[in-house]
């Protein structure tokens, strides 16, 4: 598992011009945790909020997008106003040696939303590959469980499906702002 | 939630790849047919109706920070309060109520470990219940930027 943080180690720099502030860097980050501002020059606004220039800003953005510390730059749409309100957790206990091709098998299906091997806490969690499905409606959920078991053949694993009741929060990561 | 066909375009369009440029929202409105004033309308409106929460980037957590699944087994009439405390506490950006005995369900972000442990200390010295702490040690497919099926919903 990864655990370095590199917000200020991932510093970009503008062809020619130099490395960028790595304040103004942070306070980019921390800015943009909240969105793009909705102003006619977006990233002109950024800049005067972090005091890099315009250019900094997006070569900035830009290099974190080729890097990978930004994985999607565009509209984080909240499913459930959209009327996705059937979603499902759903959890197998895989043996650990079959557990990486299990998860990539699943995550192949084209309604898992995401898919990722987590811990067992036993005695209380004995499972350690979960997947996501956001659906519209609980049994059309259901039925993709069930032929998800089938076409991947895990009808030897536990598993346990968790659907979600109520959103208490639902935003955006925050690892370098304040809440 | 009512949507016409401009915001359905608008949301299947750009859920990435927004562009980067001195006047994006002019290349999104040149794409879409309607003028810029009328992108950067939509998107408050669609932000305003919870449809879209930000305009933004999604971070990659496992090199943004620290970040943590965890779960809670609160008594079922105490969960609003459970849930309410829970949110409290700093660096929560999810939180939801799942059928199960683990039945609170959060995700907490932290800039480092160490602070994430801490906090996460913190949280279960106050609320006295059960916590699981779930850190992920593999993905395999994390993206909720997934095409919308219009069809299928309400």
């Amino acid at each position: 598992m990864n655990t370095s943080i590199d917000y200020l180690a991932v510093v970009p720099d503008v062809a020619g011009q130099g490395p960028i502030s790595a304040w103004g860097l942070l306070r980019l980050r921390q800015q943009l945790e909240r969105g793009l501002p909705l102003t006619v020059r977006p990233y002109q606004t950024l800049a005067e909020q972090t005091g890099l220039t315009e250019q900094e800003v997006m070569s900035a953005i830009d290099q974190w997008q080729a890097q990978g510390l930004i994985k999607r730059l565009g509209l984080v749409v909240k499913h459930r106003t959209l009327g996705y309100t059937a979603n499902a957790m759903v959890v197998w206990n895989v043996p650990d040696r079959w557990v990486t091709s299990v998860g990539e098998a699943v995550a192949g299906a084209p309604f898992v939303t995401l898919c990722y091997q987590r811990p067992r806490r036993l005695p209380d969690w004995p499972y350690n590959l979960f997947c996501m499905i956001h659906g519209v409606d609980r049994n059309r959920v259901l039925s993709q469980i069930d032929s998800l078991i089938a076409d991947k053949h895990l009808e030897d694993f536990p598993h346990a499906v968790l659907f979600s009741t109520r959103a208490y929060r639902q935003r955006g990561g925050r690892y370098v702002s304040h809440d | 939630m009512r949507l016409d066909s401009t915001d359905k375009q608008l949301i299947n369009l750009y859920q990435r790849d927004l562009p980067v440029c001195e006047r994006p929202y002019l290349e999104m409105s040149r794409q879409l047919g309607i003028s810029e004033g009328e992108v950067i309308d939509r998107l408050q409106v669609l932000q305003s109706d919870q449809v879209v929460s930000r305009v933004g980037p999604v971070f990659e957590h496992r090199r943004a920070g620290a970040s943590l699944l965890a779960a809670i087994a609160a008594p079922e009439e105490q969960m609003d309060l459970v849930a309410a405390r829970i949110n409290r506490a700093p660096g929560v950006n999810h939180n939801y109520a799942r059928e199960h005995t683990y039945n609170l369900w959060f995700v907490m972000t932290a800039p480092d470990e160490d602070t994430l442990d801490e906090r996460l200390d913190e949280l279960e010295h106050q609320l006295r219940l059960p916590m699981l702490r779930l850190p992920m040690i593999e993905g395999y497919h994390i993206d909720l930027g997934f095409d919308i099926d219009w069809e299928a919903l309400p």
